[in-house]
């Protein structure tokens, strides 16, 4: 039996400033988690995949990343994830101190 | 120290040229990130998990004042104002923005420098003993040598496509401060019974994956064959490296799959016919090198301010005796400036301090510095008058901490919070450590002791030399660090052993305090080291304080 499908966001780095960005639901690259569309179904995520990949001239490196919505809020499921959305713990530089 | 000449410029100039019209057609969209990313790699633009990093190249770790403020002026410029120097004596610009690359590469060209071979299938950054010219213990400036391997291997045709990533290091000095037997050709000045120097060939070193130490691939090489043979080898490894499995490419894996005889075999019959055709034409660059790295004019004065201040401050006192190193010249020091105050990312200086540390050296160091490997920053020639001024503008800047050696003077890799590779975290698990025997103020009690750790098994945080190793991994999704016990990374080289099961992010550092507490008990007195007591005593004691429940489990 096939794994139970999990909601993903589709996430990339940005072409010119390589930070992280995500898809929303107008397939518009935004930087903060909470703006990404989470995709649920296994087949429509393919296919944003597909379609993201094909715009190699605005983001890099695109993937599907894992994440849960509780309460109304994107979480992350993997702690790479989590420092991707965030930034480094060392400083308080990249998301954490851009997005707020 | 060399100065580039119209060659080079030139070289630098086309290249950075070729470098500006790659990135304006990936931008305008001519050329897709399949195209561009081999033509960055080869400028050293990584594409990290925050954003874009530069690697930019520091030829044996050796900079003047106008590089360093260059440093700083780049990461004001174009960065957030600070740089990480790397175990390959390296610096890293975590914040580039793709457009401002070309022009971040255009200022390092005004004064020398360059991020060419900093990544990719080549021979990158060769890497020197830190206190080249200066140590007391050194045979004679292996900088020399390193710069003609410099001049050798950059855009060297035949070399520009090996089956992986090749590094070279090299010391003058008998005691190895170069960690020469990590790399895939190690280099160790010896004499000969004739009183002659030359060079002990290491090969096959290396760390990552499949860690091993060096093999002696000639005790003796004559320093005029230096570079057919290093050649020889390249060119070897160029021919049987595997390049059906990048695990299997380096030139460890080559030695071990063949064995060191025939490669032996091999590199002499190409040493053989290579030697001819360099028609000593290297020698002659040699010579010419040579004179560009005469030793400073060393000055005489009286070296009683020292011995005063030395007498009474005894925060002066502590750092001479931690951080100072016996230079060749008696009334000289050297500096090594500690980039590790307790808490702050080892490796990281912010470009104030960059600035601080280039006008110390312009000032009292006969404008030379020096990065090490374990990620600090050296004057290498002091004279000992200027220690208390020195310490005292050192003291003003956060540069102070009298730690080298010490178990706060850790080595870490970026880790999880920038490298794309990673695992797990490294930095914060250094500054927890560093903090925390701060706090208990016994990091001098415990003395001499490396803790090294890496973010992930590819091991550029050297861990598997660490006296202390620590390696992050993802295990099931969450941070895990495993420990490893005796490495050494000197001439004595040892890879560590496994101590046991990972821990958990939050219980490495209680893991460590439990492995200095034991040490503490076992060790016979007060001078023997942590390494010394490992390996009288084995892994059993320390891995039973590492593991107190297996132990009470067993009883
Ligand atoms: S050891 Fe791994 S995590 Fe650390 S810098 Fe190297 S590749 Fe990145």
């Amino acid at each position: 039996m096939s794994k139970p499908f999990t909601p993903k966001v589709v996430t990339a780095n940005a072409l010119l400033e390589g930070d992280v960005v995500y898809l929303d639901q107008k397939s518009e690259w935004v930087r903060d988690l909470q703006d990404a569309e989470v995709v649920t179904d296994e087949a429509s995520a393919e296919l944003k995949l597909l379609e993201a990949e094909a715009r190699g001239h605005e983001a890099v490196g695109v993937y599907l990343a894992d994440v849960a919505v509780e309460d109304g809020m994107i979480k992350t499921t993997h702690f790479r994830e989590a420092f991707r959305a965030k930034g480094p713990s060392n400083y308080r530089h990249g998301k954490q101190a851009e997005l707020t | 120290m060399y100065h580039y000449n119209d060659f080079d410029r030139d070289f630098l100039a086309e290249r950075n040229a070729q470098f500006r019209a790659q990135v304006t057609r990936r931008i305008d969209g001519s050329l897709t990130e399949d195209e561009f990313k081999p033509l960055r790699l080869m400028n050293g633009l990584y594409l990290q998990l925050h954003a874009y990093m530069l690697r930019v190249a520091i030829p044996y770790g050796t900079l003047d004042s106008a590089k360093m403020r260059q440093l700083a002026m780049i990461a004001d410029r174009w960065d957030k104002g600070y740089g990480h120097f790397t175990t390959r004596q390296n610096i890293q610009y975590n914040w580039p923005d793709l457009r401002d690359v070309p022009d971040m590469l255009d200022a390092l060209a005004e004064v020398g420098m360059h991020a060419i071979q900093t990544s990719g299938n080549t021979i990158r950054n060769v890497t020197a003993d830190h206190f080249a010219g200066a140590a007391a213990d050194e045979i004679e400036d292996p900088r020399p040598v390193a710069e003609l391997l410099r001049q050798w291997s950059t855009d060297h045709a035949e070399f520009q496509f090996l089956p992986r990533k090749f590094k070279i290091a090299i010391t003058g000095s008998p005691n190895d401060r170069a960690v020469t037997k990590a790399h895939d050709i190690g280099l160790r000045m010896v004499r000969n019974t004739a009183g002659e120097p030359g060079f002990e060939v290491i090969v096959g070193g290396g760390l990552g994956r499949t860690p091993m130490v060096g093999k002696v691939l000639r005790d003796f090489l004559p320093k005029a064959d230096l570079l057919p043979y290093v050649e020889a080898i390249v060119s070897v490894s160029n021919l049987l490296g595997r390049r059906d499995n990048k695990y299997k490419a380096r030139i460890k894996i080559t030695v071990h799959e063949n064995g060191l005889e025939t490669i032996r075999d091999l590199v002499e019959e190409r040493f053989a016919l290579l030697k001819p055709a360099f028609e000593g034409i290297d020698q002659t660059l040699l010579a010419g090198i040579e004179a560009q790295f005469a030793a400073p004019a060393f000055t005489t004065a009286s070296v009683a301010p020292f011995k005063d201040a030395y007498h009474h401050d005894p925060v002066f006192r502590s750092w001479v005796d931690t951080n100072i190193t016996k230079h060749r010249n008696d009334d000289y020091a050297i500096v090594s400036i500690s980039i590790k105050a307790h808490g702050q990312t080892p490796g990281d200086a912010t470009s104030e301090q960059m600035r601080v540390m280039a006008d110390l050296a312009e000032e009292f160091g006969h404008d030379e510095l020096r990065i090490s490997h374990e990620q600090n920053v050296i004057l290498p020639h002091v004279h000992r008058s200027h220690l208390p001024a020195i310490h005292a503008k050192l003291k003003e800047n956060g540069l102070a901490t009298a730690n080298i050696g010490l178990i706060s003077d850790i080595i870490a890799c970026p880790g999880m919070d920038y490298c794309a590779l990673a695992t797990a975290r490294s930095i914060p698990v250094a500054q927890q450590i560093a903090t925390r025997f701060d706090e208990l103020k016994l990091e001098h009690e415990i003395g001499d002791l490396k803790i090294k750790i890496s973010g992930c098994i590819n091991a550029c945080g050297h861990h598997h030399v660490g006296h202390i190793g620590i390696l992050g991994l993802d295990r099931a999704g969450v941070e895990n660090y495993q420990i490893t016990l005796g490495g050494d990374g000197t001439e004595t080289a040892a890879i560590g052993e496994r101590a046991g099961p990972g821990f958990a992010y939050d219980e490495i550092v209680p893991a460590i305090e439990r492995l200095i507490y034991a040490y503490l008990d076992l060790r016979d007195n007060e001078d023997e080291t942590f390494l010394q007591t490992y390996r009288r005593l084995g892994l059993a004691p320390f891995k039973a304080a590492l593991y107190p429940e297996a132990k009470a489990n067993a009883a």
